[in-house]
């Protein structure tokens, strides 16, 4: 049995798509930068390709995501990076020498895949999402635990937050979010 | 085979509001031969300098954005050459300084000294590509690379250089980002 601590408040729980992308366009981003997540394929990836409203660049690796977005914010651009806990734990390098070191306001938004969404990700029994949290704390990068739709009104205030900033942020989607 | 800070200083003369990128030893020379403030050195992490370019180029469809790497900096992020071709920006201009060693970390040869970035660039679907090994074709050729519809890529063919000065916090002092930005921003 696990510790209350560790799981999460149970009961009806739903994450939509069409919310965090509305609330990804008031946050004034207008490129998605990407390499595709199973957690948020059907919810977000596949939506935003088909919205004329945000250009979707698709990359061949996550950390080439963390240049284009500097590139893009010194052109004064907002981007959000849509990858996966995997290839975020493959980009650590570049997101310690861009948005750490030298203060970039790299957003990312981090699928965490085979996550049971009722049970805290420092509590999960899978090795690669456990370790996402204690990473991000020990960075210093600011993140918040997407999973049911009233956490999506995180969004907007901490991306305005890291481009007031120019400072890292990374949302946590702890559940698939469902398709618009 | 080619210098690299001789083909930078006949690049340098037909750079006026371009960005350029570049990291390592193509920034020290690339700064020796032409230091001006619309220089964007602060890579962060060895292989982003061709996804800053992309990220540059995009935020600014109206300038011209160009892109001086080093052969072991493409080889770590060789798969931003198909992301470039795909996002398509006709305001970039990618050189890779080919010169066989990872210069900056000791010499060393990079896993294969024969690798042909020019026909990787054009297979992956840049608009053209090029390939420079003698100086004089270089400088009788380098207006029109920069005039190209891009994205273009150039492999400048070049000796490793003598031991550089790799002064770190200057490349990449915080106020040269800063001052970097304003200027970007500032152009018309």
């Amino acid at each position: 049995m696990e510790a209350p601590a560790t799981r999460l408040d149970t009961g009806p729980r739903e994450l939509n798509g069409s919310a965090i992308i509305a609330a990804i366009k008031a946050s004034g981003i207008e490129y998605i930068l990407s390499v595709p997540d199973i957690v948020t394929s059907a919810g977000l990836l596949a939506p935003i390709a088909r919205d004329k409203a945000l250009h979707l660049i698709r990359v061949c690796k996550e950390d080439e995501c963390i240049g284009i977005a500097s590139g893009l914010s010194y052109c004064d651009k907002r981007a959000l990076i849509l990858i996966q806990h995997t290839g975020f734990l493959d980009s650590l390098n570049a997101i310690r020498g861009v948005a750490i070191e030298y203060k970039q306001p790299i957003c990312m938004m981090v699928g965490l895949l085979q996550h049971e969404p009722n049970v805290a990700p420092r509590a999960s029994p899978r090795y690669g999402v456990r370790i996402v949290e204690p990473i991000l704390d020990d960075m210093g990068i600011a993140h918040h635990l997407i999973s049911v739709d009233a956490d999506v009104a995180q969004i907007k205030p901490a991306i305005d937050q890291a481009y007031a900033e120019s400072e890292p942020v990374v949302f946590l989607i702890g559940r698939s979010p469902n398709a618009p | 085979m080619m210098k690299r800070d001789e083909c930078f200083g006949i690049l340098a003369r037909h750079i006026t509001d371009e960005a350029v990128v570049a990291t390592y030893s193509s920034a020290v020379d690339w700064v020796a031969i032409n230091p001006r403030v619309l220089n964007y050195l602060s890579i962060g992490a060895m292989g982003l300098d061709s996804s800053h370019g992309l990220g540059l180029a995009l935020g600014r469809p109206d300038k011209r954005v160009v892109v001086l790497q080093g052969d072991g900096s493409l080889l770590m992020n060789l798969g931003s050459l198909v992301t470039i071709a795909a996002a398509a920006p006709k305001n970039l201009v990618h050189f890779v300084a080919h010169n066989e060693t990872y210069e900056a970390n000791g010499g060393h040869p990079i896993p294969n000294e024969k690798v042909d970035f020019a026909g990787i660039a054009r297979a992956a679907g840049y608009a053209a590509a090029y390939e420079f090994s003698d100086l004089r074709m270089f400088e009788q050729q380098v207006a029109h690379v920069l005039e190209q519809q891009g994205p273009v890529f150039a492999t400048l063919h070049i000796e490793p250089s003598r031991p550089l000065n790799y002064d770190y916090p200057s490349l990449y002092d915080p106020a040269k980002r800063k001052a970097f930005k304003a200027a970007w921003q500032r152009q018309g």
